[in-house]
């Protein structure tokens, strides 16, 4: 049992030992800092996130991550008191500039969240929800995406015949995989995922799992996670963060098996966290 | 105790090893609590129910016909009437002088209290008197005599008595008397007649008076806009005057043959004489309703009853509101109801979603939604008064002098009407709404808004797609609870716009249709009025709770509909697992 006081990590001592993908850097979030009221929620966050990869954050509880994950689309703008300094550079913009269009920013950054939260409307209606709100009204459009975003989700068998049903009347690992298939109905960039499998039984765990490797190549994933053997299996990178810091951050299977750091070591091997 | 120890079981058969009692007390258990709970409950419940049951009752056999009791006193005085209800008394020394040693032991016996009873005796232009007490000790015989006839007439109330005579087109018809059928049907047409005389009088010379009146306003608007004396106002006088010529012909005409029917309907009379034997001739059309009231079967007092209660709900009020009907107030409440919904929902509404969903949320808001709180602990009264004061006089009165300058001095919107009395109720009963919508907005998962909000949908999108339509039941509670109290309140209504009759309905044949100006007829108005403000409160207790029986079901109605809707709404939209 390491116990580490907030001062003995220091934001220039992350360690950096990432897979680089073919498609180079989607985001990039330079010396990013949050505050909630007067406290500090993240402190300098250094780090590149690769196009095309799976991307992992982990760490023990109220480390940031999370945080860190809805920085990306800005969905904490919703929080009263909230105040960031730092960069987040996505596609050559800094989406914490003043001039971005927060609502087109989010339309390139899907984002599912930890509970399954469809909308109370049909199963058809959920998944061209993004659609709607653009305005989109060709019934032929509006179907193909249907079909699409289901398949690319591995819910178009299981619920091809009753698209005009209540959502509201899906398994939870369903629900879940139908937030996906809204969230890629989109067509975003990037996909955000905040523990998208921990209301979620091992079996429904597992398919959901099964389609972040098929998603991933076409999107960009980033993926918090509270389940270490999720991010080993799914993930290209992992980002091992503790108390607001990004401590160490590689190539998952280094993570996992040869950590640069002790403090990582310890995390990933249960010893603390 | 509440359960057993469980030492006394487990120690049985070997020595208790502790002191300590380990155990569940009353206290713990709350059991006394319980019983407190419940017993509120149960208290609340009878209260209400033991209300519905008196309200109920009472208004449902006012309208059954009772007999007609013939009291003979021991001074020879008869007296015929309905029993009304009877009590205990202390009569006089003055009284007691007067009655037999025997009488008088058994009233000393008493304490000193005797019973007498109230009969209505009706005939109130030969008695001067609706009611009259009849001491029990007084009384010689009672008998129920048949052939005694319960008159309701248009006006001085029901007569009691018996038929001496029937004239018709001025023809005595002595066999009428006695043939009930054949009266009946001599009735019918004398009403019919009445009718007609009335239609004329009322809708073909009201209308008449109607064009002449918009003629005239016409004119004047002409002479405020043009300037007295122009060309054009010349023109029009010319043309108003022509009108009047034609409109004047044809009200002669009107009024000729009102007048020829009149004759013809003073033709056909009815004479009646009272149990003492007075007599009274009176049109045969002025009758409502007459019935031989102790001769009648179960059919024919079924048959009176379904009469009156027809009468009540579809016809005008009569002799001072204390007869006849209410559907003047039955609408005139349904209308400002509605009116007040459309007002306070919307408003209601959008106040509360500003507040939750964009005001930032600080000490201001947090002012204003105490303030939005504490209006609901306003007395309605003073929202009366502000009604009157701002929407009638201020608001009306701009009104008037933009749109209706010629019909001033007489105010159109400047005074009291059921536009400004839904107002005034809506801004009573928006607090009730917003605080309602607020609680269903905030009910809200904030998972449902990320949801969207990630989607990319606006703010404004989320709120009209997700939220809205999840807080929709919440809201409709609101609105529901809203109605309900706006329904029940008169105090304010009485500054802004009910009276005790009015003669036009918010909705008539006249453009623009809908009147929204005109002073209305309301039901909890018409409860004190007929209640408290009539010439004999003996005779509108019935009446009132008739009444209030109605606006108890009219209001329960309206909230069921609207729970309905609420119902099927939350059906659509609320999922099971959040």
């Amino acid at each position: 049992m390491v116990a580490l006081a907030a001062d003995d990590v220091r934001p220039n001592e992350t360690v950096y030992h990432i897979k680089r993908g073919p498609e180079g850097t989607a985001l990039a979030i330079e010396d990013f800092r949050l505050w909630y009221g007067s406290s500090q929620a993240l402190h300098s966050v250094n780090m590149t996130v690769e196009r095309g990869l799976v991307t992992a954050l982990i760490g023990p509880s109220g480390c940031g991550k999370s945080t860190l994950l809805r920085s990306l689309n800005r969905m904490n703008d919703l929080i009263d008191g909230l105040r960031t300094e730092g960069k987040v550079v996505f596609e050559g913009t800094d989406i914490y500039d003043k001039r971005v269009d927060v609502i087109a920013l989010r339309k390139r950054m899907g984002m599912v969240f930890q509970k399954p939260n469809p909308f109370p409307m049909s199963i058809f209606e959920n998944v061209i929800y993004p659609l709607r709100v653009d305005g989109v009204r060709d019934r032929k459009i509006l179907e193909e995406t249907v079909e699409r975003a289901l398949k690319g989700s591995a819910l178009w068998d299981e619920v091809k015949d009753r698209l005009h049903q209540s959502a509201l009347g899906m398994s939870g690992g369903q629900q879940q995989r139908l937030c996906i298939a809204r969230a890629i109905a989109a067509d975003p960039e990037v996909l955000l995922m905040d523990e998208p499998c921990s209301a979620l039984d091992p079996i429904a765990t597992a398919k959901i799992e099964e389609l972040i490797d098929e998603l991933s190549g076409r999107y960009t994933i980033i993926i918090v996670t509270h389940n270490m053997q999720q991010a080993a299996r799914v993930s290209d990178n992992t980002a091992f963060m503790y108390l607001g810091r990004l401590i160490e951050y590689g190539e998952t299977e280094a993570i996992f098996t040869n950590p640069k750091l002790a403090q990582t070591r310890d995390y990933v091997t249960g010893r603390f966290g | 105790m509440t359960s057993t120890p469980f030492d006394t079981v487990a120690a049985k058969g070997r020595a208790q090893s502790s002191t300590r009692v380990r155990t569940t007390d009353m206290k713990a258990v709350g059991e006394p609590n319980l019983w407190a709970f419940g017993g509120a409950l149960a208290f609340g419940c009878v209260m209400i129910l033991g209300f519905l049951l008196l309200v109920f009752w009472n208004g449902v056999t006012t309208f059954w016909p009772k007999p007609l009791i013939v009291v003979t006193q021991a001074d020879g005085a008869r007296v015929a009437g309905e029993p009304f209800r009877a009590e205990a008394f202390r009569p006089g020394p003055e009284v007691l002088a007067t009655l037999d040693p025997a009488t008088r032991k058994v009233i000393a016996d008493d304490g000193g209290l005797a019973s007498r009873s109230l009969y209505r005796i009706g005939n109130y232009d030969i008695y001067n008197e609706d009611f009259r007490w009849v001491s029990d000790f007084s009384v010689t015989d009672t008998a129920t005599p048949s052939g005694m006839m319960f008159i309701e007439r248009l006006e001085w109330g029901p007569f009691i008595g018996r038929i001496q005579g029937v004239t018709i087109d001025d023809q005595e018809r002595p066999a009428l008397v006695g043939d009930r059928a054949g009266l009946a049907a001599a009735h019918d047409a004398a009403r019919a007649r009445w009718r007609q005389i009335r239609h004329i009088e009322r809708n073909l010379i009201g209308d008449i008076n109607h064009r002449l009146e918009s003629e005239r306003l016409a004119v004047r608007r002409i002479a405020i806009r043009q300037g007295e004396g122009t060309p054009e106002h010349t023109a029009a006088l010319q043309r108003f005057a022509e009108t009047e010529k034609v409109l004047q012909a044809e009200y002669a005409k009107l009024a000729a043959d009102a007048q020829a029917l009149k004759a013809e309907d003073a033709r056909t009379r009815i004479t009646l004489a009272e149990i003492g034997g007075a007599e009274k001739t009176i049109n045969l059309s002025s009758v409502v309703r007459m019935y031989p009231a102790n001769d009648l079967d179960l059919m024919g007092k079924l048959a009176v009853y379904a009469s009156r209660w027809w009468e009540f709900v579809s016809d005008e009020p009569r002799e001072a509101n204390t007869e006849g009907g209410v559907l003047p107030a039955i609408f005139g409440t349904f209308v400002m109801t509605l009116l007040l919904v459309v007002v306070v929902a919307p408003f209601g509404v959008i106040t509360a979603l500003y507040l939750r969903e964009y005001a930032k949320q600080g000490r201001l808001v947090a002012i204003v939604r105490i303030s939005v709180n504490n209006l609901a602990g306003v007395p309605s009264i003073v929202y009366g008064v502000f009604g009157l004061g701002f929407f009638a006089y201020v608001l009306g009165g701009s009104i008037d002098g933009l749109f209706f300058p010629e019909r001033l001095p007489n105010p159109t919107f400047g005074t009291g009407g059921i536009l400004w009395a839904s107002l005034t109720l809506a801004l009573l009963t928006v607090p009730v709404v917003i605080v309602a919508t607020e609680e269903a907005l905030a009910a809200v998962p904030r998972s449902m808004r990320e949801g969207s909000l990630a989607c990319g949908a606006s703010k404004w999108q989320t709120i009209r797609n997700i939220v809205l339509p999840r807080a929709m039941p919440g809201i409709m509670t609101g609105v529901i609870l809203a109605m309900a109290r706006g329904a029940g309140e008169v105090a304010p209504l009485m500054l802004v716009g009910v009276v005790k009759l009015a003669p036009e309905l918010p909705l008539d044949g006249y453009f623009p249709f809908f009147h929204l100006e005109r002073s209305f007829m309301h039901l909890g108005f018409h409860i004190f009025d007929v209640g408290f403000q009539s010439r004999n409160s003996e005779a509108g207790k019935p009446m009132v709770f008739v009444t209030t029986l109605l606006l108890i079901g009219l209001i329960f109605i309206m909230n069921i509909s609207a729970i309905v809707i609420r119902n099927r709404l939350k059906r659509k939209f609320a999922g099971s697992q959040f």
